[in-house]
Order: C-alpha cells, then structure tokens, then sequence
C-alpha cells in the first residue's frame, strides 16, 4: 500500500504538477539555461541532486530543530540559508571527489540556490503535511526527487525546440523571450493532458 | 530633485524588471490569477524590496565582500518573515491565496538583484527610492497581467462578474494562460520599444 502512495508521489510530481508547467516554479533557470542541450542536462542533473538533498535536509531541520524548539516561524530563514549551505558544501565535494562532473555542473551549482524549485519543495513538503505523516522522510525526499526530475523533463524538451528553433523563421517582435513563452505556454497546456490521469 | 525624480521612474518603463530586465518571473505568473492576488503580492514585495535596500545601503561598508550575499539573502528572508507573519495575523484569506509565493519572495530575484547591483553602491535615499519604483513596475506589470487573465479566465474584475451567463475560458486562469499572456505583453514591449528607436 505504501509503495503505492510513493509511486503517486513521484508520478504526480513528475508530470501532473510539473513544477515548472503547472505551478510555475523555477523559471529563471528555466528560459536561462534552455538555450542548449548539453548545458540543459548539466543544469538539470544538479537541480535533481539538490533538490533531493534539499528535502531530505530540509525536513530534519524543520523536524528535529525548527518543531522542539517551537521555532517554525523561522523556516524561511532557516531553508535559505541550509540551501545555500548546502549547495555551497555540495560544490565543494564534487569538486574535490570527481574533477569531470564538476566540469560539468560547476557552473550551475551557485545559480541554483535562487531556485525557487529548491526553496519550493521544502515549503511545499512542509505544508502537504510530511512532517506528521507515516514515512514522511522518505515522501518528501520523493517528492524533491520528482520535482528535480519534472524540472528536468521540461528544461531538456525547451531545450531540443529552442535548438531547432534557431533556424526558424520568427517574427522580429516575438525574437527571444517572447516566443519562448508562447512555447511554454503550449508545452503547459499539453501537459494538462495528464491531470485526468488516476493511479 | 530631477536626479530623485528619475531613481524612482526609471523601474516604470526605463528599467522594468519583468518586461524589460526579464527577472523575478516566477511570483509574477504564479500570483496574476486575480487583481487583488496581484496587489497584495505587490505590497508585499515592495515593503520586503524597500526595507533590504534601505539596510543594505546602511550596511554596506561593514559586509566584507566575499560573504555579502549570504548576509543579503538573509536580511531579505528576515523581512519576508516579518511580512509572512504580520499577513498571516491580519489577511489570513490572503495568506491562504498567496501561499507558497510569500515565502518564495526570498529568492526572487528582483530583491537580491537591487541588493546587488543598487543598494550596495548608492545611498540611503537613492536605494528607497530605487525599491519604491522598482516594486511599482513590478506591480504594474503584475495587475495588467492579472487583469487580462481575469478578465478571460475567471470573466471577472476586482471579483465583479462582467458578463452574466458567460464561461469563460479555464486555461487562461492556469499556467498556459499566464504564458502566453507574458508573451504578447513582452511582444508589445518590443513593439513599442523597436517604434522607438525608428
């Protein structure tokens, strides 16, 4: 039964509220970085990472330190400055442990502490009710996972239409910013197509 | 007083940080469901933007440069706690309206990046007035927005009904209607921008 509600979780997180088409989280990243695929993968795999570290740490600090202390109003503070910890500390080991991947991800890793997907799924974990539910450790680590790999799916499919839309003849006004919208918009609407979908 | 007058107008059209800078997009699509989300979002942000640009300037010449933006972001979450908190007391339906993007002013990036690139270097003054206007823009740019979408997706203004009997169109009140509304706005801008120049 449990595995079955993990398994939502993570689907749901994925595809019916894609953070970044459903709830509109993480668009700086988003419209920056979509310009090219490698650096799009890059971009995505260190926001993965994260944001399942985010979570993970996030919901320990909320329930072992923000809770007894009967200090919650100060989450906020708290998250941003764990996830900017964190991201400096995750920088740092990769740097040290593995040059290659570094080479890969070091440039994105500073960018992602201003985030909003990062900050996102830790408030967001703490107000679908994680911190008092069965197994909610392990929720909330999914749903980060999720939310990493939503984020992902939709940076890589910009990504590969905004490559090829580097030959397109496009409007002089809609150049840039615009018709990247108007992408994301139709990529938005497509994605609904998964809200009727029942696990 | 030209020099005040022009800090505080630049953020208007000149220097828009949405449609012109292209920064703090998130809250801006998330929150333009309605006009009253918009004008609360924008108090909001505008106290938290005037209120670090204010302390930052103060601060300035006591930050030791490599650790400036920790400390920026986190006189920033420390306003944003004190407007979640004081929002909560007072405007609790807002409260629940807004959600999630009350906290998340903390990394938009309209607030760190004034931090940065305009508090740090000007004083007091010009850094208020910087963040007044700034926020103005921020929230003209957002009540235009929320009032195309409510207007078509909710066929409402200011929670009016407009037209008795009319359905309006769903996808305009969700993510897509917010971006493709962007994009014809940011169309216009260029537009309007590209006459100009001519």
């Amino acid at each position: 039964m449990e595995i079955k509600v993990l398994f939502t979780i993570l689907i749901s997180t994925i595809f019916i509220n894609n953070y970044v088409l459903y709830q509109i989280l993480g668009l700086c990243p988003f419209l920056g970085v979509s310009k090219k695929l490698d650096s799009a993968l890059g971009m995505g795999l260190a926001v993965i990472f994260v944001m399942t570290l985010a979570s993970f740490i996030t919901y320990l600090v909320y329930k072992y330190i923000l809770v007894p202390y009967d200090i919650t109003y100060l989450r906020t503070i708290f998250f941003i400055l764990v996830i900017a910890a964190l991201v400096q500390l995750v920088e740092m080991i990769i740097e040290k442990t593995s040059p290659g991947l570094y080479q890969a991800l070091g440039i994105f890793l500073p960018l992602i502490t201003t985030n909003c997907a990062v900050l996102g799924v830790a408030v967001l974990n703490i107000n679908s009710g994680f911190i008092d539910a069965e197994m909610g450790l392990l929720k909330s680590v999914i749903q980060g996972f999720g939310g990493g790999v939503g984020f992902t799916l939709a940076l890589l499919l910009m990504a590969g239409i905004r490559e090829r839309l580097e030959l397109a003849e496009i409007p002089e006004n809609l150049k840039g910013l615009p018709i990247t919208f108007i992408i994301a918009g139709i990529m938005a609407l497509a994605f609904l197509g998964f809200s009727g979908m029942k696990i | 007083m030209k020099q005040y007058w022009e800090e505080l107008t630049k953020g208007i059209w000149k220097k828009n940080p949405i449609l012109i800078i292209g920064i703090g997009m998130c809250p801006t699509l998330a929150v333009s469901t309605s006009i009253s989300n918009a004008l609360w979002m924008t108090l909001a942000a505008t106290i938290v933007l005037v209120c670090s640009n204010i302390l930052v300037s103060m601060v300035k010449s006591i930050v030791p440069g490599h650790i400036r933006i920790p400390i920026f972001i986190t006189i920033i979450a420390a306003f944003v706690t004190i407007v979640e908190l004081t929002l909560n007391a007072f405007q609790p339906a807002v409260y629940q309206a807004l959600g999630i993007f009350i906290p998340l002013i903390v990394v938009n990036c309209i607030i760190l990046g004034r931090a940065e690139e305009f508090a740090n270097k000007n004083g007091i003054i010009f850094s208020a007035l910087d963040g007044i206007g700034m926020g103005l823009g921020f929230g003209l740019t957002l009540t235009v927005l929320a009032m195309i979408r409510e207007i078509l997706g909710a066929n409402k203004l200011f929670g009016l009904t407009l037209i008795p009997g009319m359905e309006p169109s769903s996808a305009m009140i969700i993510a897509p209607g917010a971006f493709f509304t962007l994009a014809f706005m940011l169309c216009g801008m260029n537009y309007i921008n590209s006459r100009k120049k001519e």
